[in-house]
């Protein structure tokens, strides 16, 4: 038996990750370009700060010194420079950022609207009036409460369950995101269509006997149950 | 304060023209100003239940696109001295019915009289949705069958939500009128009761209006059903629904046909 154990070899994982980043495209005259960017900055000083910042050569031909110098100047302008693109690797020296290929163009959102997703979206609906024939609630992101019943012809879709405080006489759809778990009570089915994670059932498949009674209904494996709530 | 009254349902022939003339004759002789305006564009009816359509100049479209001003499309009632029609065009289509044009006629006629009643036609098109855009309160006449029942809950549905008081955030006031209610065929299970429709509808009600050959009669003679037989179950019906419109109590009850000692002796003749 050995009882010594071997160090065990840290794996070293690679993986690929995209990001978003600027790409300039300077053009000649390289100082006309520079002072563009200088008027950008003196606009809205801080617009490039923390950025990163690819160069796309492909417009310009400029030797390894006039890369050099394009470089430092970005630099003095707090500019820095992720990677070039466009132009030969011979150009480039080992002090310079690397060279990249196959980017794709993008569209930069705005980050203003991240501070409105900070906010808690709601997981519940609260409807105190009745849903009337021909109105439909949809409401994929949690549970729909409704106070007063859901007519003959109206609709109600929700993400989570749906609790029904009156007659349920049109159509209830729960769990439409793929939430089994999810179920549809109400005090008088008298239900249209009942409907969870895509499994349903018509009027005629509700058993007679439970019609005008508070019921609920779930999902047991792939099948509907329809029971009465005392 | 004038109010703008639509008498509507969603589903047709559930008796919205009959209801719009019979309460604007009972609002009128009340001694209010009222107004029936006529929404059926192309099949326009109210003109013959008032009795009005030998005198039809202009109409409600020609207001509308400004052809004619309001006066000279206004019809004075011949029996009843404040009761006037304004009707609709039967050459035209809803189409033509605008709603910044029906926005500046229920204006004008805000300013002059204390009821506007707009007879809607059936359907939830533009011809209904102009009707009710600009409503105070709403008649839905609902007959006692589902299918009635559940366009009705439509239309309130639309109440809520397409006319201009929703928009602000306020309310229709929705009232619910029973016609051609039969009590011997409610009782045998033959109709929906009172309380199944109203509890589908949860709308208060305004009255229950008999089935009654009145109506045909009424209808047939260009007379509004409460001026051609004001004695008559159907017009009694009729009476206490403009004064609960008007704010009185009256206690809810279906009125029947009197029938005279001889009726009850000799009921049927016997084949």
């Amino acid at each position: 038996m050995e009882a010594a154990v071997k160090p065990q070899r840290q794996m070293v994982r690679l993986r690929g990750r995209s990001y978003v980043a600027f790409v300039f495209t300077p053009t000649v005259p390289v100082q006309d370009w520079l002072h563009e960017i200088d008027a950008t900055i003196a606009r809205s000083p801080g617009f490039f700060a923390g950025r990163p910042v690819v160069i796309d050569l492909s417009s310009v031909d400029l030797s390894q010194s006039g890369i050099g110098h394009l470089l430092t100047s970005l630099q003095d302008r707090n500019i820095r420079v992720l990677g070039i693109e466009g132009v030969e690797e011979a150009r480039l020296t080992a002090m310079m950022p690397p060279l990249l290929s196959g980017g794709r163009s993008c569209v930069v959102e705005p980050s203003a609207p991240k501070k409105a997703e900070a906010k808690a979206k709601p997981t519940s609906l609260l409807l105190e009036n009745p849903v009337r024939s021909g109105q439909t609630v949809i409401f994929p992101e949690g549970d729909v409460t409704i106070l007063g019943s859901v007519g003959s012809g109206a609709e109600v879709v929700a993400g989570g369950s749906i609790h029904v405080y009156g007659a349920l006489r049109g159509r209830a759809m729960a769990g439409v995101n793929g939430h089994t778990s999810a179920r549809i009570y109400c005090q008088k089915i008298e239900a249209e269509l009942l409907a969870i994670d895509g499994f349903y059932q018509t009027a005629d498949d509700i058993d007679a006997a439970l019609r005008g009674k508070p019921a609920q209904a779930f999902l047991q494996g792939n099948t509907m149950r329809i029971t009465a709530l005392n | 304060m004038a109010k703008v009254l639509v008498v509507t349902s969603g589903k047709g022939g559930v008796g919205k023209t009959t209801t719009t003339a019979a309460l604007g004759a009972a609002l009128a002789q009340r001694g209010d100003k009222v107004v029936v305006v006529d929404f059926d564009v192309g099949l326009r009816n109210l003109d013959l239940v008032m009795g009005a359509e030998r005198r039809v100049v202009f109409d409600l479209i020609n207001v509308v696109q400004g052809v004619a001003k309001l006066p000279q499309a206004l019809i004075k009632d011949k029996r009843l001295e404040n009761l006037w029609l304004l009707p609709a065009s039967q050459t035209r289509d809803k189409d033509a019915l605008t709603e910044e044009g029906v926005g500046k006629v229920i204006d004008e006629l805000r300013a002059r009289f204390d009821w506007v009643i707009c007879d809607s036609p059936a359907g939830i098109e533009r011809g209904a949705s102009m009707a009710m855009r600009f409503a105070d309160e709403a008649v839905i006449v609902t007959n006692p069958e589902v299918s009635s029942v559940r366009d009705s809950d439509r239309i309130i549905g639309m109440l809520d939500s397409k006319t201009v008081r929703a928009e602000k955030g306020e309310r229709v006031e929705k009232h619910i009128l029973i016609t051609r209610y039969d009590p011997s065929r409610a009782a045998r299970g033959e109709m929906l009761t009172i309380e199944d429709i109203l509890e589908i509808l949860a709308t208060p009600l305004l009255g229950i209006i008999p089935e009654s050959q009145d109506v045909l009669r009424a209808s047939n003679v260009g007379t509004p059903v409460t001026l051609s037989n004001a004695d008559g179950a159907p017009a009694r019906a009729y009476i206490d629904a403009a004064r609960r419109l008007c704010g009185d109590t009256v206690p809810m009850q279906v009125p029947t046909e009197r029938k005279g000692f001889m009726d009850r002796l000799l009921r049927r003749r016997a084949a």
